[in-house]
């Protein structure tokens, strides 16, 4: 047998044995009993914190309007997402290749990844309009560039000097090095990159639409049934744009996963 | 040396110099806090010989064998590989190289780890495929070969080094003290490894070391450095007959050239040999007068 297949073997048991998922489903679970019972018991009126089956019943009641948003926030997020990693990627490249690009870029993308959301979100829908879904593009390419920037030049850059003397001594051209160096060295920062990108791709998007949007888009949502004091409808909203980043998150897992199987053997076999 | 080991007939060298050191000297830094690692060194090494380069840290042996790679340029003086500057030798491929750590990629595997250079210097896969797959079987690690580093022992990994560093048939094998981090069991076998791996491919080797029995057992010839500043104070020759064994290691002769070695690195050290040096502020004196 050869060792990819034993690691795919042993990763495929440690599914069916519920290593991986088996401890955060129940734990999930926990939680959300102890929610559902404590306020139950506790009183605590909707308003202040609903219980889980009233959310789960206000999620269903209002599928419809929630649907249409979850589409249009997901739209700017991963919108935002595609062009903020490929800028960001980009820039990494160009900032590690040459030394003035690093020098002139990185003081730039600092200054933009500083730039406070409240202070953009409505200069952007001045630009494009509150119901088009570039505002929000706008802002998550903004927040998301940044730390697959920073990632990718670390990546491209922290390769162990002895690796760039071996590709010395082999009279490698600048490209090869990139090649079977520098890039594959970077693939794991660039994937770690992705994950905090994601995450904060959401909140970017769900933030951006408080200063305006569709009335469906899930932050105008949250904001007017909060408005209403009809909490349990603005959590139903929050959960789904939680399960947004979730879904998103556990995306980009799979496809480094994929991408990089090597990187899974290696913690695992690290965490024997 | 004493002992009747007689030069052996086989001994596979001839009087082409494959690697020039000639007056190289080179200071690292400038100014005041300029170090200079070697200085004044004059060393030819004849085609298939085993040289190794031993002294104590901060002799400048690691240093020595990267001006030779072309790794580092020299301050001053020339270095010449098979008739060429360092720089075109290094272009033209003419040297393979084991560093300490076998600096091998996880993202590879093994036979991909192996298959590296072939790759960067463009040779057509089945080739590369089968060089690997006769590399794998010269050092022994046969039925590894979709492993990955991180699956395989520090000895494994540093084979895998050797591999490599030898996939492209260079002329030269350039080792940096490439068992240091072994245990001493694992490193014996290594040396016997080499040793064959040298006799079957026909290379010139420069061997990096700070192991005396490992140097002894290996070489052809022992170059003794110092240090502060590094340079070359004796050159000893290994007449022992070939092919070295377990056998080898317990013969007198063996025994004789460690200590002749020994003795070298002792003094070199500005350490008391006489009766008369035995007062330790003396040691300084001794170097800067040149005793060593």
């Amino acid at each position: 047998m050869t060792a990819s297949a034993a690691d795919r073997s042993s990763a495929a048991s440690r599914w069916a044995a519920g290593a991986d998922w088996l401890p955060p489903a129940v734990l999930f679970v926990v939680v959300l009993l102890g929610w559902e019972v404590s306020l139950l018991v506790l009183g605590v009126q909707s308003f202040l914190l609903p219980r889980p089956t009233t959310i789960a019943s206000s999620l269903i009641d209002e599928w419809p309007t929630l649907a249409k948003g979850i589409v249009f926030t997901a739209t700017e997020a991963i919108g935002g997402l595609v062009v903020g990693v490929t800028i960001g990627t980009l820039t990494g490249i160009a900032a590690a290749r040459w030394a003035t690009a690093r020098e002139s870029l990185v003081p730039v993308a600092v200054a933009a990844s500083t730039i406070p959301i409240i202070a953009f979100a409505p200069i952007t829908i001045n630009w494009f309009g509150p119901e088009s879904v570039l505002p929000r593009i706008t802002i998550v390419a903004v927040m998301t560039f940044f730390p697959v920037l920073v990632n990718t030049i670390r990546g491209l850059t922290e390769v162990s000097p002895s690796s760039l003397e071996l590709m010395r001594s082999y009279a490698s051209t600048d490209t090869q090095t990139l090649r079977a160096l520098r890039i594959p060295n970077a693939l794991p920062y660039w994937f770690t990159a992705l994950r905090i990108a994601t995450t904060l791709s959401v909140i970017g998007a769900v933030v951006g639409e408080f200063f305006g949007g569709p009335l469906y888009s899930l932050g105008i949502y949250i904001t007017l049934e909060t408005g209403h004091s009809r909490y349990p409808t603005a959590w139903a909203a929050i959960v789904l744009a939680c399960m947004l980043g979730i879904v998103l998150y556990l995306l980009v897992v799979v496809v480094e996963r994929l991408a990089l199987p090597w990187l899974t053997a290696r913690e695992m076999a690290a965490e024997r | 040396m004493t002992a009747d080991a007689g030069r052996p007939a086989s001994e596979p060298t001839s009087d082409a110099a494959v690697v020039e050191l000639s007056g190289v000297a080179k200071t690292f830094g400038a100014g005041p806090d300029s170090t200079t690692a070697l200085t004044g060194i004059d060393l030819a090494v004849r085609s298939r010989e085993f040289v190794s380069l031993i002294g104590p840290s901060g002799c400048g042996k690691s240093t020595l064998l990267r001006l030779v790679a072309d790794l580092i340029a020299p301050t001053t003086g020339e270095v010449r590989v098979n008739g060429k500057t360092a720089r075109q030798a290094r272009l033209d491929r003419d040297y393979g190289m084991v560093f300490q750590a076998p600096v091998l990629m996880d993202w590879r595997t093994v036979a991909t780890n192996i298959e590296l250079p072939l790759e960067i210097m463009g040779y057509d896969k089945a080739e590369r495929k089968r060089r690997s797959a006769d590399l794998l079987r010269l050092v022994e690690l046969e039925g590894f070969a979709e492993r990955h580093p991180w699956q395989l022992s520090g000895g494994m990994q540093q084979r895998v080094a050797i591999a490599r560093a030898i996939a492209f048939d260079p002329k030269i094998l350039l080792m940096d003290e490439p068992f240091g981090a072994l245990d001493e069991m694992t490193r014996e076998r290594m040396n016997v490894e080499v040793m064959r791996i040298w006799q079957e491919t026909g290379t010139t080797v420069l061997f990096v070391t700070h192991s005396i029995p490992e140097a002894v057992f290996l070489s052809s010839r022992v170059v003794v450095m110092s240090a502060r500043p590094g340079r070359i104070s004796r050159v000893i020759d290994v007449d022992l007959p070939r092919p070295r064994t377990i056998e080898t290691r317990e013969s007198e002769a063996y025994f004789h050239l460690v200590t002749e070695v020994r003795e070298a690195l002792r003094q070199r050290e500005g350490q008391p040999v006489g009766p008369d040096d035995r007062d330790p502020t003396s040691t300084d004196r001794i170097r800067a007068e040149g005793y060593a």
